[in-house]
C-alpha cells in the first residue's frame, strides 16, 4: 500500500520511451544561474487542527531563461507557490530566492476598468518611474507586440477575454522583469484563442528570453509550452515528478510528439490520483 | 441594414417628452383637485394662480435661491473635504475604523435638523450655525461613500496593483481612489441630498440676522402672509433647483462614470 509520500521518482522505467526521462526533484541541485530557487518551502494556512498545508517542503529550481510549467489539479497549491515567488506572500518555512524582479499574471486579466488598454500599460510604466516622453513609444511597442495597437483606446469592457489577457501580458512585459509568473492565464479562454496565444507567448519568450513559470491544469498546454513540466500534488502540495520536454520548437499543440508526452504525463497523474484516493 | 441614427434633436426629445408629459398630468390632477372645491381657492391655489405668481416672484425667489445655494455649496465643499479625509483614514486604518466606523453611520441616521439647537447655542444665530449643520449632515454620507468604495475594490485589482509595484500614495492615487470613484459619487449624491434638506429646514425654522433670506425663509414669509400661491411658487423654485442639481448634475456625473467604468451594458438594458 503506497502512500503519496513515495510518489517522488517511483515510476516504471520500462514503459517510458528512451528520449524522455523522469527525474526526482531530490537529484536536482541548484545550478549557479538559477533565476528561482525554492528550498524546502512550506506554506500553512490556519492553525493546528484545521490547518491547510498548501505547500509541504517544496524544493524547485528554475534556470534563467527556462520555461517551466507547473501542472496539477485545482487546489494543489500552484497559485500559492506563484504568490510566494512574486513576493505577495511569505512562506511559513523554507527559502524563496528570486534573481531579479518578478511579475504575476492572473487567470483574469485584472485590468483597471477605468483605464483604456493604453492607460493600463502606461500605468505599469508610470509606476516604474519611466518619464512621459519615453512612455508613449514604449506603450506603442508593447501593444504592437501583442497585436493590439489599433485597440489602444478601448476600455477593458469593450475587449474580448483574449484581448484582455493580451493587454495584461503587455502590462506584465512593461515591467521589464526577469521572471514572468503566469497563473492559468488562458484558462478562461476558448481553445482557438488559447492556441493563438500559445504561439504568441512562445514567440515572445524566444525574443525576450525571460524566465517563465506557467501554472496550468491542462496537460497538453503544459507540454506545448514548457521546457520542463513539474507535477504538483494537492493537499499537501508537493513536487511529485518532473518531466523534461525536449520537443523542438516552435511546437504545435496537435503534433503527435506533444500528444504522446501529454499522454505519458496524464498516466502518471492518474496514478497519483489513484494512490491518493487509496491512501485516504 | 442598420436603423438610421437618431439626430441629436430626436434623442433630446425622446428624453424630454416623458418628463413633460408627467408634469402635465400632475398639473392636470392638481387643477382637478382645485376644481373639486375640496378647499376654497384662496386656501389651495390652483395652477392658474401659481404659475403667474411664480413669474412675478421670480426675481425675489431667484435671489433667495442664490443665498441658499451659496450656503449649500460652501457647506458641501467643507463636508467633501472632511468626509473624504475621514473616509480614507477609516478605510485604511484598523484603529480609526473600529473607533469611528459605526459612529459615522450613527451620525448619518440622526436628522440634521436635530443639530440646529446645539449649533445655535455654539455658533449663535450666524451662518456658522448653518454651515455646521450642513457639514454634519453631508460628511457622514460622503465618508461612507469613500469607505464603501475602498472596501469593495475587487481583491484581484489590489493584487494586480501590488504586483505593479503600487505602494502608499501612488497606490491611493492610481488604484484605490479611481476604483472607489463610483461609490464615492453615490456618497456625494446622498450627501448633497442631506445637505440640501437640512439647509432648507434650518432656514425655515431659524432666522439668521444679517443674512439675506434664503428659500426656506421665503417659504415662511409667504406662510405668514397666508399666501398659498406664494408658498407654492417658492416650492416650484425649490423643485426646479432640486431637479437641476440631482438629476442633471449628479445624474449626468453618475452616468458618465458608469459608462467609463463599463458598468452600463447597452445589450442588457434593451
Amino acid at each position: 500500500m503506497s502512500s503519496l509520500v513515495h510518489a517522488r521518482g517511483a515510476v516504471d522505467r520500462t514503459s517510458i520511451p528512451p528520449e524522455t526521462e523522469v527525474r526526482s526533484a531530490a537529484t536536482i541541485s541548484a545550478p549557479p544561474d538559477a533565476a528561482i530557487a525554492l528550498h524546502e518551502v512550506s506554506k500553512v494556512y490556519g492553525h493546528s487542527g484545521d490547518a491547510v498545508h498548501a505547500l509541504d517542503r517544496v524544493s524547485l529550481v528554475v534556470a534563467t531563461g527556462e520555461f517551466v510549467c507547473l501542472l496539477g489539479a485545482s487546489g494543489c497549491g500552484k497559485s500559492t507557490l506563484l504568490n510566494l515567488v512574486a513576493g505577495l506572500d511569505r512562506p511559513t518555512s523554507g527559502d524563496v530566492t528570486v534573481e531579479g524582479r518578478a511579475t504575476l499574471m492572473f487567470q483574469e486579466a485584472a485590468l483597471f476598468p477605468w483605464l483604456t488598454a493604453r492607460g493600463n500599460v502606461d500605468l505599469a510604466l508610470k509606476l516604474r518611474g519611466v518619464p512621459k516622453a519615453q512612455r508613449r513609444t514604449r506603450v506603442d511597442e508593447l501593444l504592437e507586440t501583442v497585436h493590439l495597437r489599433e485597440f489602444d483606446g478601448k476600455r477593458p469592457h469593450e475587449l474580448s477575454g483574449g484581448m484582455r489577457q493580451r493587454v495584461a501580458l503587455a502590462r506584465a512585459l512593461a515591467q521589464d522583469v526577469d521572471v514572468l509568473l503566469m497563473d492559468e492565464p488562458f484558462g478562461a479562454l476558448d481553445a482557438m484563442t488559447r492556441d493563438l496565444l500559445h504561439d504568441e507567448l512562445e514567440e515572445l519568450w524566444n525574443t525576450t528570453k525571460t524566465t517563465v513559470v506557467f501554472v496550468t491544469h491542462n496537460v497538453r498546454e503544459a507540454v506545448r509550452l514548457g521546457d520542463r513540466v513539474v507535477l504538483l500534488s494537492s493537499r499537501p502540495g508537493r513536487v511529485t515528478a518532473e518531466f523534461p520536454v525536449t520537443i523542438t520548437r516552435p511546437r504545435r499543440i496537435e503534433a503527435h510528439e506533444v500528444a504522446d508526452q501529454a499522454a505519458l504525463i496524464t498516466d502518471q497523474l492518474r496514478e497519483e490520483v489513484r494512490r491518493h484516493s487509496e491512501a485516504t | 441594414m442598420l436603423p438610421p441614427r437618431k439626430t441629436r434633436r430626436a434623442r433630446a426629445w425622446f428624453v424630454v417628452w416623458p418628463k413633460v408629459a408627467a408634469a402635465g398630468i400632475f398639473v392636470l390632477f392638481w387643477q382637478l383637485v382645485v376644481w373639486s372645491g375640496w378647499k376654497p381657492d384662496y386656501v389651495l391655489a390652483g395652477p392658474a394662480d401659481v404659475f403667474p405668481r411664480f413669474w412675478d416672484d421670480l426675481g425675489i425667489n431667484a435671489d433667495a435661491a442664490a443665498t441658499t445655494l451659496q450656503s449649500a455649496v460652501v457647506g458641501f465643499a467643507i463636508a467633501l473635504l472632511v468626509g473624504t479625509v475621514v473616509g480614507i483614514g477609516v478605510a485604511r486604518s484598523k484603529i480609526l475604523r473600529s473607533a469611528l466606523g459605526s459612529m459615522i453611520t450613527g451620525l448619518q441616521t440622526m436628522p440634521s435638523i436635530a443639530w440646529f439647537p446645539l449649533a445655535i447655542v455654539v455658533f449663535q444665530l450666524s451662518s456658522g450655525a448653518i454651515t455646521f449643520v450642513v457639514v454634519i449632515g453631508a460628511a457622514p454620507s460622503i465618508a461612507n461613500g469613500v469607505i464603501g468604495g475602498i472596501d469593495h475594490i475587487p481583491p484581484v485589482l489590489l493584487r494586480a496593483g501590488r504586483v505593479l509595484g503600487a505602494r502608499g500614495f501612488a497606490s491611493l492615487r492610481h488604484l484605490v481612489l479611481p476604483a472607489a470613484l463610483p461609490s464615492f459619487v453615490a456618497g456625494l449624491k446622498q450627501g448633497w441630498a442631506f445637505a440640501w434638506r437640512s439647509l432648507l429646514a434650518g432656514e425655515l425654522l431659524v432666522l439668521i440676522q444679517g443674512r439675506p433670506p434664503g428659500l426656506g425663509r421665503r417659504l415662511d414669509v409667504e406662510r405668514q402672509l397666508n399666501s398659498s400661491a406664494g408658498v407654492m411658487a417658492v416650492m416650484m423654485m425649490i423643485f426646479i433647483i432640486g431637479v437641476l442639481i440631482d438629476a442633471c448634475f449628479f445624474g449626468t456625473l453618475d452616468r458618465w462614470i458608469r459608462r467609463r467604468y463599463g458598468l452600463i451594458d447597452e445589450a442588457a438594458m434593451a
